[in-house]
């Protein structure tokens, strides 16, 4: 169960009417690498890892639904009173025709989301490297659209969600650690 | 960050006679402080509550802000 909190987790500004960083920024909304696929990926791997870090798995993919909602106000506040030909203009004319300015879950070239971008191998070690590697790609994701950006709000939110990724990475090595070592095994002799 | 490790490394990729583009010169890429961290010390130094909340990281040491590398160099 959740508890919501009308707010979010970081404020959201956007300087500039500017549709096509939205277009980029789709790819973090409904990516391979993007939020809602960590969300997904960590919110499902919980049930079949040790009991060590269900908690770690469950207080991070909670967060990354708190990162979605961030980058779904970004992408609205860029494209709200767009128009048609603003929208055309920024190459998004394709998705104006099917959603309007509604959002929808597929990444920046259009491809819609798929289950196939999350993995759930049950094997603990597997499926920690496999959010560590998830964790720096969202890293990496969120350095190039920062690169592509001009909006100097924009960066500014982009950059807490960047810092994100790096502790969550941190804590998953971490778990990874507490599954490896050996200090609490009986030794017999 | 408090260790002796850069959070930027960069490389020049082999630019051919034959490239069509001029060469980009450096390429750049990251390495946060999580990389060389390991399990996480105790007492690191902290920052306020309201600057941890603003800078995404309650200690300095996992603090690495990004900014476009290719930018400043024009």
């Amino acid at each position: 169960m959740w508890v919501y909190e009308k707010k979010l987790q970081y404020p959201v500004k956007v300087t500039s009417c500017n549709p096509t960083l939205a277009k980029y920024l789709i790819e973090q909304y409904g990516g391979s690498d993007g939020e809602l696929a960590a969300a997904l990926r960590y919110l499902n791997q919980r049930y079949t890892i040790p009991d060590k870090v269900i908690g770690l798995l469950t207080d991070i993919g909670t967060e990354e639904f708190a990162h979605l909602e961030m980058i779904a106000t970004m992408i609205y506040k860029l494209t709200k009173d767009a128009t048609p030909e603003q929208l055309k203009e920024a190459g998004i004319a394709d998705h104006y025709v099917n959603h309007d300015s509604a959002l929808f879950y597929h990444n920046a070239a259009g491809v819609p989301f798929t289950a196939s971008y999350i993995a759930a191998k049950g094997d603990p070690i597997a499926d920690l490297y496999e959010d560590i590697a998830a964790e720096e790609k969202a890293r990496a994701t969120y350095q190039w659209i920062i690169n592509m950006s001009d909006d100097p709000d924009l960066n500014d939110s982009l950059r807490f969600l960047r810092e994100r990724e790096i502790i969550h990475s941190q804590r998953f090595r971490e778990a990874v650690e507490i599954l490896k070592e050996e200090r609490d095994r009986k030794i017999f002799f | 960050m408090n260790s002796k490790n850069t959070n930027q490394k960069s490389y020049v990729p082999y630019h051919s006679p034959y490239d069509p583009c001029p060469p980009i010169g450096k390429k750049f890429y990251s390495t946060p402080p999580n990389l060389y961290m390991g399990f996480q010390p105790y007492n690191l130094p902290q920052y306020s509550p309201k600057e941890a909340l603003m800078k995404g990281t309650l200690w300095p040491a996992f603090y690495d802000y990004y900014e476009n590398p290719y930018e400043k160099r024009r």
